[in-house]
């Protein structure tokens, strides 16, 4: 038998049918995650071809996207932006009701962001094959899944069949070598793999995380890293499960247990590229090398050191993405006026995301200018936080405390910036208007944010970490 | 669904040279609230069309070139990226283009696009840096032979997936042809699951 990778191994083992001249692969999917914004065009069709839900059990909704992450009101509903938010939501809610799926909705002590909440409840396992409406839907990869966004239309080729017609894409193996900086983060690396490869260098691959710095990272920071492999315009980031992996799904709700639990480690070690797979392509990044990174233009890819200075822009188009940044090169960006400052996302809502935060703003309040939000990935999450007593610390700081959700990362829940404003940022988009019609978005680690709150403008998060720890 | 079919298209361009135009462009997250496909084409590229008071930018991009009659778009590299809402191609066919020009077309866009009527063609950089420095040029889109043509000048082969070829030229339905393996589907759960 040939060797395989990672990415082999899991494609393989759900092929229904193999590519032809006349048609692409079938994939079997495991696990169809659901929300609120790509769903209901697909459940309209659903019912106008009169055809039921195929996989009920397979099957898993949440609400995060349009839903409000302000307090509920005094008799306990939720304050949406706007009745077409509301709309949604409960449009869900109905399909839901419908077709027989499990909704973790407003009731819910699981509601979350989705890629935040799927793992949490263990329904991200080794081996999967898991899609969802969603891009981001690449953060599954961490746990050796082969996960990734579908458009609409697909969203109901696999409630109806819980099949999708797929291209097999290529491989592309990402080394990151050596020691990472304890001062720097998974999102650091992540930046850092983005602005090598460019905003389409991934395109039409699958992108395979390994090497000794990959293999140190807890799980909250590889999701981190494969949750952003689409900014590099790859579908899905994968790292081979270990026994990080393992320790870390030991217990969810729905991880196997007894005989089951061990059956299934002794399946999920089978998952890593055999020594010689082929991958289409390969880079190497040296981790040590790895400092606090922030982007300095309207698109992913453009990132650098936070100390750094803007590099040239190498055409007209970089330099009117400079110009809406209204950054100049050879400009360092520490000492930029901060506005505001959001943590959260499915990149870096996870707790460990808001620990780093909180170690910096611990003792400190933010800058009088900054609006701060933070706002955590799931129940799961907020609940945890406020035990560790990391929701005091941010309040005593002068941030808000908020109820899960995407927020500000997709900013159409109403939590948005004005135009103009600079936003430091921990999710993965810093596209024009990202964040609200004309604000500027400057996406960087938790640390790197909460170091930004403090000074009112763009800082090293690098200094904090040497003061001692309080515990 | 309401499968729209594509055999050829004569049509004249508009021009979008940036690269890595993503699809928070395309359709801004604020108009995702809707729960229907329907009438989006009002919200595609808004940004670029409207400013803050809801009145037409003077920077407009296709204030003299109305998709209506310029239903091809050509646009820089990376066309597409970002969020994986169909939301995108739903707004680009309802303003009016039915293809999209590039040297690189994001993956989920260039698969989201295809089922909805617009077709996504990548082609070598030279014949692309040709297309951007003429104003709305007159091309024929062939895709039944896969060529376009810039009449007068020249004609390129493109490649694009064979099946999503087929669904545009024959109306053939993917949810149909998946439900049509329910056999193979069902061998595969009794197999290995």
């Amino acid at each position: 038998m040939s060797a395989k990778s990672l990415f082999e191994k899991v494609w393989d083992s759900h092929l229904v049918c193999e590519q032809t001249a006349e048609h692409p692969a079938i994939l079997y999917i495991d696990r169809h995650l659901v929300h609120e914004v790509t769903s209901p065009q697909a459940f309209t069709e659903l019912r106008q071809r009169g055809l039921k839900l195929r996989c009920p059990e397979r099957t898993f909704a949440t609400m995060d996207h349009s839903t409000p992450t302000v307090p509920l009101a005094a008799d306990g509903s939720p304050v949406y932006a706007s009745e077409a938010s509301r709309l949604q939501v409960q449009t869900l809610h109905e399909n839901c009701q419908q077709f027989g799926i499990e909704l973790f909705g407003w009731d819910s002590p699981n509601r979350g962001v989705i890629h935040v909440m799927a793992p949490e409840l263990g329904l991200t396992l080794p081996g999967m094959t898991i899609v969802c409406g969603d891009s981001h839907t690449a953060t599954h990869g961490a746990f050796g899944a082969l996960a990734f966004g579908i458009g609409t239309t697909e969203v109901g080729h696999v409630l109806a069949t819980q099949c999708l017609l797929q291209h097999k894409p290529k491989s592309m193996l990402v080394t990151i070598d050596g020691k990472l900086p304890p001062n720097a983060s998974a999102k650091d690396i992540a930046l850092s793999v983005i602005a090598k490869l460019g905003a389409s260098g991934g395109v039409g691959y699958v992108i395979e995380y390994a090497g000794e710095a990959v293999r140190s990272l807890d799980m909250e920071a590889r999701m981190t890293l494969c949750n952003m492999t689409i900014e590099a315009g790859a579908r899905a980031g994968m790292i081979a499960p270990d026994e990080v992996t393992f320790a870390w799904l030991q217990g969810k709700k729905h991880a196997p247990s007894g005989i089951k639990w061990e059956q299934a480690i002794s399946q999920w070690q089978k998952l890593r590229s055999d020594k010689d797979a082929k991958f289409d392509a390969q880079i190497t990044l040296n981790a040590s090398l790895i400092e606090p990174m922030i982007t300095y233009g309207p698109s992913p890819d453009l990132a650098m050191p936070v100390s750094g200075t803007v590099p040239k822009p190498i055409d007209e188009v970089e330099q009117q993405g400079l110009d809406y940044m209204n950054f100049s090169s050879d400009q360092p960006l520490l000492g930029q006026s901060v506005d505001v400052v959001f943590i959260g996302s499915c990149t870096n809502g996870r707790i460990s995301d808001l620990r780093d935060a909180a170690r910096i703003l611990l003792r400190h309040k933010i800058h009088q200018r900054v609006r701060m939000l933070v706002v955590p990935g799931s129940e799961q999450v907020r609940r945890q936080a406020e035990d560790e007593g990391l929701d005091e610390i941010f309040k005593n700081a002068g941030a808000e405390w908020r109820l899960p959700g995407c927020s500000m990362c997709i900013a159409m829940n109403g939590d948005q910036a004005e135009a103009g404003q600079l936003v430091v940022s921990t999710s993965n988009r810093n596209f024009e208007g990202r964040q609200g019609k004309g604000a500027r978005t400057v996406l960087a680690s938790p640390a790197t944010a909460a170091a930004c709150a403090i000074w009112g403008q763009i800082a090293d998060p690098r200094p904090f970490m040497e003061l001692p720890h309080v515990a | 669904m309401s499968h729209k079919k594509f055999t050829r298209l004569v049509s004249k361009t508009v021009i979008l040279p940036q690269e890595n135009i993503d699809t928070d462009q395309i359709i801004p997250a604020r108009f995702l609230t809707t729960t229907s496909r329907g009438g989006l084409g009002r919200a595609a590229f808004y940004d670029w069309r409207f400013d803050a008071d809801g009145q037409a930018k003077a920077t407009n991009p296709f204030a003299k070139f109305e998709p209506e009659s310029h239903q091809i778009l050509v646009a820089g590299a990376n066309f597409g990226c970002g969020s994986s809402r169909e939301h995108a191609p739903w707004a680009l066919f309802n303003y009016g283009f039915r293809a999209v020009i590039s040297t690189k077309i994001a993956d989920i866009f260039k698969s989201n696009a295809l089922k909805n009527g617009i077709v996504p063609i990548e082609i070598p950089a030279q014949r692309h840096n040709d297309l951007m420095g003429r104003v709305a040029a007159e091309l024929i889109i062939d895709l039944e032979h896969c060529k376009i043509e810039l009449p007068g000048h020249w004609t390129e082969s493109f490649l694009i997936d064979p099946f999503g070829r087929r669904c545009l030229l024959d109306g053939v339905d993917p949810l149909d042809f998946l439900q049509a393996r329910e056999a193979d589907i069902s061998k595969f759960e009794a197999r290995a699951l």
